[in-house]
C-alpha cells in the first residue's frame, strides 16, 4: 500500500494480430507484468482503452471479465499458481468448471486430451508438488488451453526452468500457434525470445522496440539435439 | 459452476483440514444437540404433566362459591355466599349434562390410631366421589349412600394415613381411629395415585361420607364446593351453562349479572399446567439455542481465516473465470456443509442424550419431528448467516490483487 502513484504503464499503442507470437521483453519493473495482466483481463487500466476481439474490454463489468477470461483467454501466470493438493488432472479442468457450455461428462474428457497434448497423460494424478517445475509448467499450459482460447498469454513461462525444458515449453507454445492461437509471452531472455515471430521491448512502462523476428527458432528441431536427461529425473 | 461441482469442491477443501472441519463442527453439534435434548425434556415434562391430569378425571368439574363484590370491596373468597345442599340437589336433578354429582365439606382431622397420630384434610363427599375422581379400592369397601343418610362414622384412608397410622403393608380396613377424638372405624384403604401434577401427595387424605363430616365433624350448614362430572369430555360445555343457569336462578341472579360461584373445569388446570410447562421448555431450548449461536460465530472465524489462506486460491479461480458468485457460493457451502453435517451429528446426538437422561434421570423425555426440524432450520439458517459475510468477502477479491497475495 503505496501512497506513491506509480505509472507501471504509460502512453503504450500496440496491437497484437490473431496468430500472432509475441515476446515481451524488458527489465524487471518496466511493466511486463501489468501489460500482460491488462491484455489478460485481470486488470484494468486507469486510463485508455483496450480492444479483444473487437470488445472494448473496459465497459465491461467484473462478471462479464470473468466470463471473456475463461473463454477467450489462457493465462500462465508466473510462478505456475496450482492449486496445491489438487492432482494435475483437477487443475486443468478448474477452468471447464466455471464454462457452462461444458456438460460434466465432457470435462474429464478434455481436460485429459490438454494433458495429453503437454505430454503429461500418464501423470494426471499427481499432486503439483510431486511433478518437477516444467511439469508443473505443463500442466499450468494444459490448463490455459483447455478451454479452446483465442489467446494464451504466459508470463515469464520459462523463469524458474532450464534450458532443455524450457525448450519443450517453447516447443509446446510454437506447436499451439501453428494451430493458429494468438500466444505471447514475457521473458527477458533474448534465446526465449527468438523463439517467437516478433520482439516487444519494454522500459519505464513505454514500449521501446517493436521488431519482427526473421527467422524464429524451430524448438522441435532443436529437442532433438538436446540429450533428454531431465525426463529420468523426477518420480 | 456446477451444483455437483460446488458441493464436490467444498467436500475436498473440507476434508484438507479435517481437524479444524471437525472443530469448528464441534460447536454446531453441540448447540443442535442440546436444543433437540432440552426440548425433549420439556416436551416430556408437558405431556407427563398433562397424562396426570387427565388420570384426575377431565370430565371434572368443581363449582365453588366465589369472591363477591359488595360496595366495590371484594370479600375474602366464599366469606358472603356460600352453597347449600339445597344448592347441590338442584345441580344433581336438573342438569342432564351431570352425570356424577357430590357436595363437598373439608376440614383437617387430628387422626390417633394407639400411639400414632397424623394431621390430614378430612373430606365428606357421596360416594359418587368416587367415580368422578377415578378412585378405586384396593382392600375394603367404600361407605353407601346408606352409611350418608344415618351419618355413620365411618371412613376411607389413603396409603400414606395407613403408612403413618398403621405402619407399611398393614392392611387398616376393620381397624378403629379416632379422627378430632370422634372415633372412626377404617372400611377401605384407597389404591396408591401418587403425587398430582403440583407435586401434592393425593394418598395423604381421609373420606368419610358427607353428613358424618358435616354435621358431627364440622357442624355447619353450607358445603365449601360441588364436584361433578359432565357425562363426556365433550359435554363440559353444556354441562358449565345449565349449572350456571340452575345455580343463578337458585341465587335470584338475572342473566346478565355476574355468577356469585365460579366453576372451574380440570381442563383449565391442566391448561395453566402445561402453559407452564411450555414457558420452561422455551426457557430451556433458547439456553441451549446460545451454545447453536457460538457455533455459528465458530463458523464465521473459521472461514474468515479460510478466506485469508485461501486469498492465491480465489485468485487463481478468479483468473481462470471463476465470477464473484461463483466464489460467494463456494465460501457459503462449505460453511452450510459444516453446519448441516454439524446439524445431523448433533440431532443424533441429541436423540442419544435424552435417551440417557430419560433412562439414568428418570425423567420423562419425548423427542418430537418438530424439534429436530427446528433445529435443522436453525442450524442450515446459521450456516448461511454466518458463511454470508466470509463469503463475501472472498468474492469481492480483485483477481489481480488475489492473486500477487503472499
Ligand atoms: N500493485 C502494485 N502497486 C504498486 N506498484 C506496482 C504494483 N504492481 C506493479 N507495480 C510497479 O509497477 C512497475 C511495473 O511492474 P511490473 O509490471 O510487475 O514489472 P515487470 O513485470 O516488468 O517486472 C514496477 O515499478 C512495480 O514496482
Ligand atoms: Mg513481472
Amino acid at each position: 500500500m503505496g501512497d506513491l502513484e506509480v505509472h507501471a504503464l504509460r502512453g503504450i499503442d500496440m496491437e497484437i494480430r490473431k496468430s500472432d507470437f509475441v515476446a515481451i521483453m524488458g527489465k524487471s519493473g518496466s511493466g511486463k507484468s501489468t501489460f500482460m495482466n491488462i491484455v489478460g483481463c485481470l486488470d484494468v487500466p486507469t486510463r485508455g482503452e483496450y480492444f479483444l476481439d473487437g470488445v472494448d474490454v473496459g465497459k465491461m463489468n467484473k462478471d462479464q471479465l470473468a466470463q471473456l477470461r475463461n473463454n477467450k483467454i489462457g493465462f500462465v501466470f508466473q510462478s505456475f499458481n496450482l492449486l496445491s493438493r489438487t492432482s494435475a488432472l483437477e487443475n486443468v479442468e478448474l477452468p471447464l468448471m466455471y464454462n457452462p457450455k461444458v456438460s460434466s461428462h465432457a470435462l474429464r474428457e478434455k481436460a485429459m486430451k490438454a494433458l495429453e497434448s503437454v505430454g503429461l497423460a500418464d501423470r494426471s494424478h499427481h499432486l503439483p508438488n510431486q511433478l518437477s517445475g516444467g511439469e508443473q509448467q505443463r500442466v499450468a499450459i494444459a490448463r490455459a488451453l483447455v478451454n479452446d482460447p483465442v489467446v494464451i498469454l504466459a508470463d515469464e513461462p520459462t523463469g524458474n526452468l532450464d534450458t532443455r525444458t524450457s525448450v519443450e515449453v517453447m516447443d509446446i507454445f510454437q506447436q499451439l500457434n501453428n494451430k493458429g492461437i494468438t500466444v505471447v509471452i514475457v521473458t527477458h531472455e533474448p534465446d526465449i525470445a527468438a523463439y517467437t515471430n516478433r520482439n516487444v521491448s519494454f522500459r519505464d512502462g513505454r514500449i521501446l522496440k517493436d521488431l519482427q523476428v526473421e527467422h524464429p527458432r524451430k524448438a522441435s528441431e532443436e529437442l532433438l539435439l538436446i540429450p533428454a536427461i531431465s525426463e529420468e529425473e523426477t518420480i | 459452476m456446477k451444483l455437483k461441482n460446488q458441493l464436490k469442491a467444498a467436500i475436498r477443501s473440507l476434508s484438507k483440514n479435517k481437524m479444524r472441519t471437525f472443530l469448528t463442527m464441534l460447536g454446531i453439534i453441540i448447540g443442535v444437540a442440546s436444543v433437540i435434548a432440552m426440548l425433549a425434556i420439556g416436551q416430556g415434562s408437558k405431556q407427563s404433566i398433562q397424562a396426570q391430569i387427565s388420570n384426575l378425571g377431565t370430565n371434572l368439574l368443581t363449582i365453588f362459591p366465589s369472591a363477591s363484590m359488595t360496595g366495590g370491596v371484594r370479600m375474602e373468597a366464599g366469606s358472603s355466599v356460600k352453597l347449600t345442599l339445597d344448592d347441590y340437589k338442584a345441580v344433581a336433578s336438573r342438569c342432564p349434562a351431570v352425570m356424577y354429582s357430590t357436595p363437598t365439606v373439608r376440614t383437617s382431622g387430628q387422626l390417633i390410631a394407639g400411639s400414632q397420630n397424623w394431621r390430614t384434610s378430612v373430606w365428606g363427599v357421596y360416594p359418587d366421589y368416587f367415580d368422578i375422581r377415578n378412585l378405586t379400592i384396593q382392600s375394603g369397601s367404600v361407605f353407601t349412600t346408606a352409611d350418608d343418610r344415618s351419618a355413620t362414622k365411618i371412613c376411607v384412608i389413603g396409603q400414606t394415613v395407613s403408612k403413618y397410622l398403621f405402619g407399611e403393608g398393614i392392611d387398616p380396613v376393620g381397624k378403629q381411629i379416632r379422627i378430632n377424638k370422634i372415633p372412626f372405624l377404617v372400611t377401605g384403604l384407597i389404591t396408591a395415585k401418587g403425587q398430582n401434577a403440583f407435586g401434592q401427595d393425593q394418598d395423604d387424605i381421609v373420606i368419610a361420607p358427607f353428613t358424618t363430616v358435616q354435621e358431627r365433624m364440622m357442624t355447619i350448614t353450607y358445603i365449601n364446593s360441588i364436584m361433578v362430572s359432565a357425562t363426556t369430555e365433550k359435554m363440559i360445555p353444556e354441562a358449565t351453562d345449565e349449572i350456571t343457569q340452575v345455580l343463578k336462578e337458585r341465587h335470584r341472579l338475572g342473566p346478565s349479572e355476574d355468577p356469585d360461584f365460579t366453576i372451574r373445569s380440570q381442563a383449565d388446570i391442566a391448561n395453566a399446567a402445561t402453559a407452564t410447562s411450555g414457558i420452561l421448555t422455551i426457557l430451556l431450548a433458547s439456553i441451549a439455542s446460545i451454545s447453536l449461536l457460538v457455533g455459528g460465530i465458530g463458523i464465521m472465524n473459521i472461514m474468515l481465516v479460510s478466506v485469508t489462506e485461501r486469498t492465491r486460491e480465489i485468485g487463481i479461480r478468479m483468473g481462470v473465470g471463476a465470477r464473484g458468485r461463483d466464489v460467494l457460493l463456494q465460501f457459503l457451502i462449505e460453511a452450510l456443509m459444516i453446519s448441516l453435517i454439524g446439524g445431523i451429528i448433533g440431532a443424533g446426538l441429541g436423540i442419544l442424550t435424552s435417551e440417557v437422561i430419560a433412562s439414568i434421570m428418570k425423567w420423562p423425555v419425548t423427542i418430537t419431528l418438530q424439534s429436530i426440524l427446528l433445529s435443522f432450520l436453525f442450524s442450515t439458517a446459521i450456516g448461511i448467516f454466518f458463511g454470508w459475510y466470509p463469503a463475501r468477502k472472498a468474492a469481492s477479491l480483485n483477481p489481480i490483487d488475489a492473486l500477487r497475495y503472499e
